[in-house]
């Protein structure tokens, strides 16, 4: 999938997260958290097992993370993935 | 058993992961109203991931899908069903072919997945005057069909009454979904008590409800489940009561007689199935009580 242009998901809400993905020439992710140094790898990790999945080789990932778990924090990147690629 | 329905925002995190722990016996994980036409898919994929990921112990998961009638519907059922929850929830259903149409979709998922048929059940929430006039049709519609849920709200806005706690203006349409439900053999839940505030007026409702024939009860706030699990579960009078059925019909059998009476009423077959509920509803809550058979 390509990031053809720039998309949110999430909130900043405690237990959630905030992610906006939007074109770029490489792959860059960006990552603010609460919890940035305990979990900083983890939440890396996590974002790239969406990106990978969905087969994106470009595009920038921000991330403002308020706490989210695995499971909110993979969704919350794969929505705004998808809606940078035109799907709704 | 399934007592208290509590419905969770399905695009609010910190409620989705917290679901089983606030006391009801199902969670309706909500992708419908509570959640705005701009986060249908936001939504659909963090209640997709959060199946995937929480274990939701000891909790019935219901999905409330968006009605047949929007363009999400199907795309909820995608997402959802390979996760395989309890139940499925279509709203605003109005007549049995809405009912079929939401469940040969769900065969189809069912079949994709390698699911054994009829897998994932339906609660058709029913909320249009069309609906409670069809109810027995959409009740008896189709084998996927487990229960039905009164919604009062969306009901007396298409009633064009209002909507009062006394809940006078929606008598017709609780009576007429017991009746239909009860005719075809499966399970009836009410609206929720709309005032989160009013727990004494949460327990009149319920137990209003519980009179007429309900089964258990929805709640749009964790402060209600609580009182809808108390007003929904036995009395300790009402599981002595029917131990001691049982145990009057094993000893007459053991004698050989054919008519018996318990306190000088005599125990028939409508005694003795609602002690056998009592008991099914005693085992569901405490595990582990020895079989009277």
């Amino acid at each position: 999938m390509n990031i053809t242009k720039s998309a949110v998901a999430g909130t900043l809400e405690s237990s959630d997260v905030y992610v906006k993905a939007e074109p770029c020439d490489k792959l860059e992710v960006e990552v603010e958290s609460v919890v940035y140094n305990q979990f900083a790898e983890e939440i890396k990790k996590s974002i790239m097992e969406v990106v990978e999945d969905l087969g994106v080789t470009s595009g920038k990932i921000t991330v403002n993370d308020k706490g989210a778990i695995d499971c909110v924090i993979k969704a919350r990147v794969e929505t705004a993935i998808k809606r940078a690629g035109g799907d709704k | 058993m399934r007592r208290s329905m509590l419905f969770i925002p399905g695009n609010t995190p910190n409620l989705l992961m917290n679901g089983d722990v606030l006391g009801a016996d199902s969670i309706i994980l909500d992708l419908e109203d509570a959640v705005s036409p701009a986060e249908k898919d936001s939504a659909r994929i963090l209640v997709r991931n959060a199946l995937k990921s929480l274990n939701y112990k000891g909790c019935e998961i219901i999905i409330r899908i968006n009605p047949v009638d929007t363009d999400y519907w199907m795309h909820d059922l995608d997402e959802i069903i390979p996760l395989k929850p309890n139940m499925i929830m279509p709203p605003k259903v109005s007549c049995a072919q809405d009912v079929k149409t939401v469940s040969d979709y769900i065969a189809k998922l069912e079949e994709k997945c390698g699911f054994e048929k009829n897998t994932v059940k339906l609660i058709p929430l029913i909320e249009t005057a069309m609906g409670i006039e069809n109810a027995f049709q959409i009740a008896g519609a189709d084998e996927r069909v487990a229960a039905m849920f009164l919604g009062g709200e969306d009901l007396t806005a298409d009633l064009r009454c209002k909507r009062t706690k006394e809940g006078t203006e929606i008598f017709y349409a609780r009576t007429r979904m017991v009746c239909a439900a009860r005719a075809c053999g499966i399970d009836v839940y009410d609206t929720p008590f709309t005032d989160v505030e009013d727990i004494e007026g949460l327990y009149t409702d319920a137990r209003f409800a519980k009179a007429l024939g309900f089964s258990g009860k929805a709640s749009i706030s964790p402060r209600h489940v609580e009182g809808i699990n108390e007003v929904f579960s036995p009395t300790q009078a009402e599981i002595d009561y029917a131990h001691e059925v049982m145990e009057t019909i094993r000893i007459a059998k053991e004698q050989g007689k054919g008519v018996v009476s318990l306190r000088g009423k005599m125990i028939d077959a409508p005694i003795v199935a609602r002690a056998q509920q009592v008991i099914e509803m005693e085992r569901a809550m405490f595990g582990g009580v020895e079989d009277d058979d």
